[in-house]
């Protein structure tokens, strides 16, 4: 059983070292849709395994648990490697006519597939060390794929990226090392088990922070998130949008995994403060997004704001609430990266996306302008649509506890976010372009036109899927947060049922 | 010895986040370098200091006899220094880049991703 668990693991490796071998060659760019798609076929095959056995857990190189390094998937971990799977796909078709020869002799797509590599490790892995390995690996290869051109915004936004996310991995790694002397151990399953042996709980409160603080900044919680919307509108698009869906997601998937599993110890305190910074999260994201004027801008903004949703389903801490953060993260994955997409090919059509710049789209390129309301109004959350539904869980999760106030906040920003879907939407579309352009879709060659325009058509196709039907991902949904609240078979399936 | 290491591993993030907060690169790098280090220094110290024997395990024996020093917090400690090392070497080379492009180490003058607003003409 434990190739199924560590094939998503080698094949971005494996296609990164094909596609870094063949980089001078058209070849370099096939490989890496190759490689992606037999990720996706690998990640149907986990999520059927892992829906059939419920959890399932390898030990590498034969170690057993909690001595070796633990790969385990519960029905979240096979989720989020799913998704993860299409949007690698999605975004290699992309790139096919996206990224340039240039950026591809620089090796892009051996960094992009390490990317995925590194963002499957850290869903996967069941060993603490071990995530900080991954998240390392997913810095080193995002630091690269960030800077990959080296023009002047992007060495300027690399900074900032940079040097906040190494503060972070600090902190990780001393509430990893804090943690080990507490308990003795690394592994997630035997530390959830060991915590509870902890006599001082001040002091495991003290280590919850340190990852919390250390997850938030990956994740771009407030008060934390100031390196996000300087550095996510100067890559390659194809980059933003995959930077956009997954990077940090991975740190709100790390928050759930540890705040579920481990640190559950004073939910009155530590669910508390993420409530509150949830809260704040939102609203600080919104606002900030309606001051911008570049789409991208406005975007990255939002994606801090959406985090804040996330964040508010783990901190209520109740099955619909968890099952309403695991549906909110698919939902975003899919539709945020898309909104990235859209905004490359819309760059693409009218030269820019600095939003007084442009214009026109919706006369000479209606098929655009149809592909964009499909994810701006599921961002905001519109019927039928997958984010009504997200939001939908969310709220009653709120008002089921009684919290008016977070309901009421949760319901006002998606009000603000369709403010700003409206403004890219009257200025971008509506508009005319001011120099007199009619940015039609034909002014791109139809090969390209194919493989820009087929990956946003497709995660376009999920977002309304996941609208009109959204009971199997619910369900899904509600299995995952089910196993999150009671993780005694995640703890039998990694440490084998000893006592 | 812990309470030595411990007050070490103090100064030194002291010293780390008093270099971090000023407003040139180079000085952030260099308390980058000292608090990484400190974080090692924090793991080796938490893994329980043991001034005994190596862990070492005789010939035909299945477990060591007497006690000895925990291996396994070294052993994390240089995965660590080795991915800091990796980490702090492409920092350097973007901060030099950065003096390239831009034409100064002040973070206060980097603006070319988020421009100040202009005033209104």
């Amino acid at each position: 059983m434990s190739w199924i668990l560590s094939l998503p693991l080698i094949i971005p490796f494996a296609t990164a070292i094909a596609a870094f071998a063949l980089r001078d060659r058209a070849a370099g760019r096939w490989i890496s849709v190759a490689g992606s798609a037999m990720l996706l076929g690998t990640a149907a095959l986990l999520m059927a395994r892992a829906m059939r056995h419920g959890v399932i857990a390898a030990q590498m190189g034969g170690w057993p648990a909690p001595f070796g390094i633990t790969l385990v998937a519960d029905l979240l971990s096979a989720a989020m490697v799913g998704i993860t799977a299409i949007i690698a796909l999605a975004v290699s078709i992309y790139a096919l006519a996206d990224i340039g020869g240039r950026l591809e002799r620089l090796g892009y797509h051996a960094l992009f597939n390490l990317l995925i590599g590194g963002v499957n490790g850290a869903f996967l892995t069941g060993d603490l060390f071990n995530l900080y390995v991954w998240f390392e690996v997913m810095l080193i290869a995002s630091f690269g794929l960030l800077i990959l051109g080296g023009r002047k915004e992007q060495i300027d936004g690399g900074v900032k990226y940079v040097t906040l996310n190494l503060i972070s991995t600090v902190l990780f790694l001393s509430g990893i090392g804090l943690l080990y002397g507490m308990t003795g151990t690394l592994n997630m399953a035997d530390l959830s088990r060991a915590v509870e042996t902890v006599e001082n709980h001040g002091l495991l409160s003290v280590v919850a922070m340190m990852f919390m603080v250390a997850f938030g900044v990956k994740a771009a919680l407030f008060p934390l998130f100031f390196w996000l919307p300087a550095a996510y509108h100067t890559p390659a698009f194809s980059v933003s949008a995959v930077f956009a869906g997954l990077l940090t997601k991975v740190g709100v998937y790390a928050l759930i995994r540890m705040f579920t599993l481990v640190f559950d110890h004073d939910t009155g305190l530590t669910h508390t403060i993420l409530l509150w910074v949830a809260g704040l999260t939102m609203i600080t994201g919104v606002l900030g997004a309606a001051a911008q004027s570049d789409i991208r801008k406005i975007l990255s903004f939002h994606i801090v704001s959406q985090i804040g949703y996330m964040v508010l389903g783990l901190a209520l801490l109740s099955p619909l609430a968890l099952a309403g953060a695991v549906f909110y993260l698919i939902h975003h994955i899919a539709v945020k990266a898309n909104l990235f997409l859209i905004a490359g090919v819309a760059q693409r059509l009218t030269g820019h996306t600095e939003l007084a710049r442009i214009g026109g789209l919706y006369k000479s390129a209606p098929l655009l302008a149809v592909l964009f309301l499909i994810p701006a109004f599921s961002l905001a959350g519109f019927p039928p649509l997958s984010g009504f539904w997200a939001k939908y869980i969310l709220v009653k999760a709120a008002l089921d506890i009684e919290g008016w106030l977070i309901a009421g906040l949760a319901l006002l920003v998606g009000l603000l976010t369709i403010y700003s879907m409206t403004k890219i939407w009257a200025q971008a579309f509506w508009a005319p372009h001011p120099e007199g352009i009619a940015p039609a879709l034909s002014r791109i060659a139809p090969g390209a036109r194919a493989a820009l325009l087929l990956p946003v058509a497709g995660l376009a196709g999920l977002t309304v899927l996941i609208g009109l039907m959204p009971q199997p991902l619910l369900a899904l949904a509600e299995a995952a947060a089910a196993q999150l609240l009671d993780p005694t078979p995640y703890v039998a399936a990694v440490l084998g049922g000893a006592p | 010895m812990e309470a030595l290491l411990a007050l070490t591993v103090g100064a030194l993030v002291a010293a780390a986040i008093y270099l971090m907060l000023a407003r040139s690169l180079l000085r952030f790098l260099f308390g980058l370098v000292l608090i990484s280090n400190a974080a090692n220094l924090l793991i080796f110290t938490a893994g329980r200091l043991t001034g005994g024997a190596p862990p070492l395990i005789a010939e035909g024996a299945e477990v060591p006899a007497g006690a000895v020093a925990n291996a396994l917090p070294q052993a994390l400690i240089l995965t660590a220094i080795v991915i800091g090392f990796g980490l702090f070497a492409f920092a350097l080379v973007l901060v030099l880049r950065a003096h390239a492009a831009l034409g100064t180490l002040d973070s206060d003058e980097m603006r070319v991703a988020e421009p100040r607003k202009r005033a209104a003409p």
